[in-house]
């Protein structure tokens, strides 16, 4: 569960990035975090994963509360999430297997269970056949689709997406995101941060838009920009 | 660290040698040509050392025998002076051994030629333990029953101290400037490859790895390249000190300088380069890889 209270945030230059901004997300919800650059997207999930502090407002993720959170607890609390970036951020000179096995190590998995679970997850992600390649040698439909074997290993209670399909074409976007809603059928809360109307329109779910550092709406069944569909 | 993680995190750091290999290369470069600089700049440290131990030893001072006394009564002053604290030896040289010393090169000089023994006295050839204590010594010999007078070349000894100590104090800063430069290069050599990994580091981070976690790889890295890097210096050091010793035995003019053998000092040179490969090695990683910690 993520839940962020009256969350204001100032970057040391006076950019005000958030302005009293109020989100609860439940276990097993599939929420779109839309708005245009520069609306506050990335701060917020630069606040959940701990990489900031909020200026004010209360900040709870999966049970650790980010206001009070001691720095030897929050490689515990990134455990409990999944992060899948825009831009894959997987390790270069790293198998595909490997990728996977050094994110199941940091969580103290024994080799036997990491022997178990990483065939498992490829085998969902449609890349149990690509174990041995490196990043460089695949798609970029496939390395994102490493990025969310990645995110998945460790069966986080929590998955964000940050622009999961910005660097795809629109055939490649829709199977991310189809992926996406497989695994939250699994049980795996989903938080997607992106702004392509388009796609979020195809899914009936939650979206909570943000314009300026504000929430702006939050509902379910479209992308609301400007007060348009 | 757990122990099922130390085999994977020396297994990463083995790896990460290979597959950064220029940068790998690049570093242990540079600890090989730290350690030999460093060392070769010793190893002529200790055999000038070595060369002042013997110039010392050559120091000795004479004390003359009272003329009243007998050859016999003479020599039995031997284990009173041996019995001093800081003098390591005193050989008995009679009036007509030191006469026949005098008269070596002398041979030709008729005035010399019938010089009886008798002109000289008695002496006992003295040598000390510590030359800084020349002074000490010559004052207690002095005061010794039997002893008429004592002939010691103190500015010389004292010379012999001066030089000794100018050779240790300029020895030891430049050995001190020395490995603090290579300390700052091999530290900004380990931050150059870290910093081609701030991108990996940070998604680690994401992941929810701890410092230690990310570190120890590094670490291990640090300390194979370290120990690679010693032991290669190590031999290169061997080949360079056989190369000037052969050429030193083989010139005519300098082959009086004899250096140590490297053999009688390979172990501690051997010891001394992977200690210090150890600890630039491990110590340049962890400095190096701390400012990347922070995300």
């Amino acid at each position: 569960m993520i839940r962020l209270i009256d969350i204001h945030k100032d970057y040391d230059n006076g950019t005000k990035a958030l302005k009293g901004v109020n989100i609860r997300i439940d276990d097993g919800d599939f929420v779109f975090l839309v708005g245009p650059s520069g609306s506050g997207k990335s701060t917020i999930i630069k606040l959940i994963t701990a990489e900031i502090a909020p200026t004010e407002g209360r900040l709870m993720v999966n049970g650790y509360n980010l206001n009070t959170i001691r720095p030897n607890q929050v490689p515990c609390m990134r455990r409990t999430l999944g992060v899948i970036f825009q831009d894959f951020r997987l390790i270069e000179k790293k198998t595909v297997y490997e990728n996977l096995t050094f994110v199941m190590r940091v969580a103290g998995a024994s080799p036997r269970e990491i022997k178990k679970r990483i065939p498992y997850v490829l085998q969902l992600v449609g890349l149990d056949r690509k174990a041995n390649h490196c990043p460089s040698e695949l798609s970029g439909g496939e390395q994102q689709r490493v990025a969310i074997a990645r995110a998945l290993v460790n069966n986080p209670n929590v998955i964000i997406a940050d622009e999961p399909t910005g660097n795809l074409d629109p055939q490649r976007s829709l199977e991310i995101m189809l992926l996406l809603e497989r695994i939250n059928e699994l049980g795996t809360t989903l938080l997607v941060v992106t702004h392509e109307q388009a796609l979020v329109n195809r899914f009936s779910k939650r979206v909570v838009a943000i314009e300026n550092g504000r929430i702006i709406s939050d509902g379910t069944g479209g992308y609301y920009h400007n007060g348009k569909n | 660290m757990e122990r099922t993680n130390f085999g994977y995190h020396l297994s990463e750091g083995w790896r990460s040698i290979f597959t950064h290999g220029f940068m790998s290369f690049a570093a242990a470069c540079m600890i090989v040509a730290c350690l030999l600089i460093m060392g070769c700049f010793s190893l002529v440290a200790l055999n000038l050392n070595r060369m002042l131990d013997d110039l010392e030893r050559e120091n000795e001072f004479l004390a003359y025998i009272d003329e009243s006394l007998s050859e016999e009564e003479a020599r039995a002053l031997q284990s009173s002076l041996e019995s001093i604290p800081n003098v390591s030896s005193a050989l008995f040289v009679s009036r007509e051994e030191a006469m026949t010393a005098f008269m070596e090169g002398r041979e030709d000089q008729p005035l010399f030629r019938k010089l009886p023994a008798e002109v000289l006295r008695h002496r006992f050839c003295i040598h000390v333990k510590d030359i800084e204590k020349i002074g000490t010594t010559v004052g207690i010999v002095e005061q010794v029953g039997g002893i008429a007078d004592v002939r010691a070349e103190l500015k010389i000894a004292r010379g012999f101290v001066t030089l000794r100590n100018i050779a240790g104090a300029v020895a030891l800063v430049l050995i001190t400037i020395l490995l603090i430069i290579s300390l700052f290069i091999i530290a900004n050599t380990i931050k150059l490859t870290t910093f081609s990994r701030r991108e990996e580091i940070s998604i680690m981070k994401m992941c929810g790895a701890t410092n230690w976690f990310i570190r120890w790889p590094f670490v291990f890295e640090g300390m194979i390249l370290g120990l690679v890097g010693a032991f290669l210096a190590f031999f290169l050091q061997w080949g360079i000190y056989a190369l000037i010793q052969n050429a030193i035995t083989r010139s005519g003019e300098i082959s009086i300088i004899t250096l140590i053998p490297f053999s009688s000092m390979a172990g501690r040179v051997l010891k001394t380069f992977a200690a210090t490969g150890f600890v630039i090695g491990t110590g340049g990683s962890l400095l190096a890889i701390r400012r990347f910690l922070q995300v």
